[in-house]
């Protein structure tokens, strides 16, 4: 059995925000880890890293996923979306501006995976009751707003996208 | 390839309880094999009165399927999962090999006729899936092998379940959880199925439970004496989910809640299941 160093690197494709971004990367390295330190893209956050608080939920060809419990070299060839990828033409997502006017966000640290979490429910349901809310963000923690206004803003974000 | 790599090897499905336990160091295989690019794995069909899943359909892709609507008990199961984002990962097969003892997939099925389909060098074989789980984190599963499907009988006619397992949050496993197929004719239970999972190192049958239903009127009576079997039946561990006898009550409590929904469900009403938080 040949020795495996870990070090050794493997060539991925993955496509960010619609940039694809061509790296040789360790095998161990987590999409979380690529996104942040391979591809810059700082706005998905490592909050527990237990797969646990959903803060590094991204959507992974069109799925929210923890970013921390998956692999880089599984997304090789894969689409993903990061909170970086919302905001088109300097213009705010509905869901980002919604977030804001609803005050869904207190220090901001859970939101980019909120606003993933949110982007998936409001793909297949744009009207979501607060039942549908609560099944949709349960695997995103909060510590500072209570929820309230989070539930205020993806109802509102719906709308927002409709009427978009 | 399994085979080559030898014992340290470790097949990766959806990885969503495998990747956090290499973070914990509780697991650190050699190799890693990643099962995810592999074609026609993920599937749910219907055939010969079963349904028929790939190893790795995700939770989420069981959830949402038309067909699983047939067995209320696999729908229960597969929507309760942890949360969205898990779902959309954590594979049916994975959880199976798995054999966590406070996973989901494993005590949901107990109750129904679950075949477990493996493939390995010397071929393919199938077992059921009592004989499949072993014990905590052991399954009859040898190195070089793996899971490519799993059957589940569609139940007759009257005949229908629960899954429900309490959590204090939808990302953490469940403290415990109960799993009720009952055959109905009118309102005497013909037959019941009913398991316990994560109040012991594999999902419990408790067949005295399922005696104090078979051939009786499901009144108050024969709740609560199915309910006090189910919590002798009960073998938890202490810990930070609750005391053993805290969890016992609870179970006792799942199980009369189980086999309210499955009666209902098998006169015919649709009832959403959820699972319960604290």
């Amino acid at each position: 059995m040949p020795e495996v160093a870990t070090t050794e690197k493997v060539a991925v494709q993955i496509k960010v925000n619609g940039k694809p971004y061509s790296r040789e990367i360790e095998p161990r390295m987590l999409l979380v880890e690529f996104l942040r330190e391979e591809c810059d893209l700082t706005g998905t956050h490592v909050g527990c890293d237990t797969s646990y608080c959903g803060a590094c939920t991204v959507l992974l060809n069109g799925a929210a996923v923890k970013s921390c419990t998956m692999f880089a070299v599984q997304a090789d060839g894969a689409d993903i979306t990061t909170v970086e990828g919302l905001a088109k033409d300097n213009q705010l997502h509905p869901i980002q501006k919604a977030f804001g006017d609803s005050y869904g966000l207190q220090c901001g640290y859970c939101t980019p995976g909120l606003m993933l979490s949110t982007y998936q429910l409001l793909s297949k349901n744009p009207d979501p009751n607060e039942a549908e809310i609560r099944r949709a963000i349960a695997g995103n923690t909060c510590r500072c707003t209570g929820y309230m206004n989070i539930f205020k803003a993806i109802q509102q974000a719906g709308k927002n996208m409709k009427g978009a | 390839m399994l085979g080559q790599l030898g014992e340290g090897a470790k097949l990766l499905a959806g990885g969503q309880s495998l990747i956090p336990l290499m973070k914990l160091r509780f697991a650190s295989p050699e190799h890693l094999v990643d099962l995810n690019f592999i074609s026609d794995t993920s599937f749910i069909k219907e055939g010969s009165g079963a349904l028929h899943f790939g190893a790795m359909t995700r939770h989420a892709e069981i959830e949402n399927s038309a067909l699983t609507r047939q067995i209320p008990v696999l729908r229960d199961c597969a929507a309760g999962i942890a949360d969205v984002q898990i779902r959309n990962r954590g594979t049916i097969g994975g959880s199976l090999a798995e054999a966590d003892p406070s996973g989901d997939w494993a005590n949901a099925l107990m109750t129904l006729d679950t075949t477990i389909h493996c493939l390995g060098p010397n071929g393919a074989r199938k077992l059921a899936l009592s004989d499949f789980i072993k014990d905590a984190y052991t399954t009859d599963l040898a190195n070089d092998e793996l899971v490519t499907e799993v059957e589940v009988k569609i139940p007759p006619k009257g005949s229908s379940g629960a899954y429900l397992a309490f959590k204090r949050t939808a990302p953490v496993y469940p403290s415990a959880s109960v799993a009720v197929q009952l055959a109905m004719d009118g309102d005497t239970c013909k037959d019941a199925a009913i398991s316990l999972g994560c109040v012991g190192l594999t999902p419990i049958r408790a067949s005295q439970a399922e005696k104090e239903l078979s051939g009786k009127r499901l009144d108050d009576k024969a709740l609560a004496a199915a309910a006090e079997s189910a919590r002798a039946a009960a073998d938890p561990q202490p810990d930070m989910r609750g005391s053993a006898d805290y969890k016992r009550q609870l179970v006792a409590a799942l199980v009369k809640k189980a086999i309210n929904i499955a009666a209902r469900r098998a006169r015919g009403e649709q009832i959403e299941g959820h699972h319960l938080y604290a």
